[in-house]
């Protein structure tokens, strides 16, 4: 080992064993920072993972949706609606979709109705996502009855599960045949719920969107990266709202380390006069403290940052689940895909570890700066 | 013999130009040899430990010269003077200031830290001086369970992880008994046998009077008013 890394052990060594004597005092220290790092890293990790989650599902969302409205509210769409949309210069397809809600009393919760278009229902069957089958309690073979628009029973099969990337819009999902949506909800042949288009050059889904409107007046078009900056805005909203409950919680901390690293006792300046008299440099006074100041922020940003991953990923972080997410009746019970941004995590760390190591160097600078002879005197 | 340190018209003053001004030395002129035993000896007051302070590198003078084998020390930079305390000083300080909560052992070897010796050798050599000193037993025990003697010889052991030249020593023994104020002049000798130079304040006539003592220097108000 050479004399630098000798010299590093030496201090670190001491660091640790300094740390120890005074256990109590840094145990509860330790324990508040890694508190504080955990609920900023939570409400990072969850929102920016939620985020992304939305960016998953939207990416296989259509680029474009006409509605139809009537006096201001989304109405159904005529059949006839879809021919004008693929006669426009750029629209590369169009069809029609069929969704809506229903409200099962059985849960007391609102399933997401959808007639899919990649795959074949069979009627008479269905295909539901993991909350509903949880829900009902069913298992594919089981049969789900409803009570139709007209009072009727209409009964399904469960022909399938949900296995999705993201449980985000699986959950609630319940798939059936065109006709079993029809007859569930009395919708006539030749309506839709709206119309999804796709064009063929993305960079003009603008124009694109202007000359649709611009052709069927009384429809409202939704971009796909209107709503990816809808929920940008929210889920940006959501966590600002939290974050500045949690300033409070950041700026106890700061006064705390504040004081504990300003407050430097009697005895710990006695001790930097001892170092000093027996030949320590001040730099080698100030490395040490510093030392000291980093295991305990080091410790605590990874105790916090280890745990906030584990209450969000493992735990689907039931502290924030209510604030951050909670935008559906049937809450999806889902695990956020695990991501982690080095960005994000080096800001957190400017933000914890750096504050904290500044106040503590500073007092211990003009400690270390007093004369050795003072031991003497 | 030639003198090892030599101080020439060396004054200090505390709170210099404030109302509570006070020259703890008043004019110092002294020759201190090598591998001899000098007492500072004088009333509580008379500069002794601030003399020390001097020549032990911890602090500078106000006016003034304070040289080291030549070398003038008394102006030189804070930097310098650290290494030169560290090089040349091993010093035990009047209420030993162990660092409490910590092994005996990481107390001897905290002087050494900086210097980044490998751990195992200088924990062995830490080792080796607790043993000359019959303080092996007690390398593990913490600073605080020690009793004054012992404190003592932990403290001399670590005044001497960095094999000082010169020990330096603030009224060793002040706190204590006769039957320890012996063992610790026996230590006293056998570190001049092995060719230090030790420097001791003291009250005690009985560290004055003693045999191994080369020369007493008299102190009185800030000034040498005796020495033999």
């Amino acid at each position: 080992m050479t004399g630098w890394a000798s010299r590093q052990r030496h201090l670190l060594d001491f660091a640790l064993s300094s740390l120890n004597r005074r256990r109590a005092k840094n145990l509860g220290l330790l324990a508040v920072y890694t508190l504080v790092v955990f609920v900023l890293a939570s409400v990072m990790l969850f929102s920016h993972a939620i985020r992304g989650e939305a960016r998953l599902v939207l990416d296989g969302a259509p680029e474009m949706v006409i509605q139809k409205l009537v006096a201001g509210r989304h109405d159904l769409i005529p059949a006839g609606h879809l021919e004008a949309v693929r006669a426009i210069r750029g629209v590369r397809s169009a069809e029609g979709r069929l969704w809506g809600y229903l409200f099962d009393p059985t849960a007391a919760a609102n399933y997401t109705l959808m007639v899919p278009r990649e795959r074949e229902v069979a009627p008479g069957t269905a295909v539901i996502g993991s909350g509903v089958a949880e829900a009902r309690d069913a298992a594919i073979g089981d049969t789900l009855s409803f009570r139709a628009h007209d009072g009727e029973l209409v009964q399904f099969t469960v022909a399938g599960t949900l296995d999705s990337d993201s449980a985000l819009v699986s959950a609630d999902l319940f798939l059936v045949s065109e006709t079993d949506f029809r007859r569930l909800f009395g919708i006539p042949e030749g309506r839709f719920t709206d119309i999804a288009a796709s064009v063929r050059n993305p960079r003009e889904v603008r124009t694109v969107a202007e000359k649709v409107d611009a052709a069927l007046p009384g429809t409202r078009i939704i971009l796909r990266d209107e709503i990816l900056r809808t929920y940008d805005s929210v889920f940006d909203w959501r966590e600002g709202m939290l974050l500045v409950l949690l300033a409070g919680a950041v700026l106890s901390f700061a006064i705390l380390a504040w004081d504990k690293a300003s407050g430097l006792s009697a005895e710990e300046r006695r001790e930097i006069g001892v170092l000093k008299a027996v030949g320590w440099e001040t730099s080698d006074v100030i490395r040490l403290k510093s030392m000291e100041g980093m295991v305990i922020s080091l410790a605590a940003f990874m105790a916090g940052y280890l745990l906030a991953y584990l209450h969000v990923f493992h735990l689907g972080a039931p502290l924030f689940e209510p604030v951050l997410k909670g935008w559906s009746v049937l809450y999806p019970d889902f695990r956020l895909t695990p991501f982690v941004d080095e960005l994000q995590v080096a800001t957190l760390f400017f933000f914890t570890v750096f504050p904290y190591t500044v106040a503590t160097v500073v007092p211990i600078w003009r400690a270390a700066t007093v004369d050795p002879d003072m031991v003497m005197r | 013999m030639t003198a090892m340190i030599t101080l020439a018209d060396v004054k200090k003053a505390f709170n210099q130009g404030r109302h509570n001004e006070f020259w703890a030395l008043k004019g110092i002129d002294l020759a201190i040899r090598a591998n001899a035993v000098t007492v500072f000896r004088g009333p509580s007051g008379s500069g002794k430990t601030t003399l020390l302070t001097m020549v032990g590198a911890l602090a500078r003078p106000t006016s003034g010269r304070v040289r080291l084998e030549g070398r003038d020390i008394s102006s030189m930079p804070e930097r310098f003077l650290t290494e030169i305390r560290r090089s040349t000083f091993g010093f035990v300080f009047q209420n030993f200031n162990l660092i409490k909560g910590i092994s005996v052992i990481e107390n001897v070897m905290i002087p050494a830290y900086p210097l980044g010796r490998p751990h195992g050798r200088l924990k062995a050599r830490a080792l080796e001086l607790l043993d000359q000193l019959e303080m092996a037993d007690k390398a593990e025990a913490r600073a605080e369970w020690l009793s004054g003697g012992e404190a003592q010889r932990a403290a001399i052991a670590r005044a001497m992880i960095n094999d000082p030249r010169v020990l330096i020593a603030d009224e060793p023994t002040a706190n204590l008994d006769s039957e320890r104020s012996a063992q610790f002049l026996a230590i006293v000798e056998r570190l001049k046998r092995d060719g230090r130079t030790l420097l001791m304040t003291s009250h005690d006539p009985m560290v004055a009077e003693a045999p191994v003592v080369d020369h007493v220097v008299g102190m009185r108000d800030g000034r040498v008013v005796e020495t033999r």
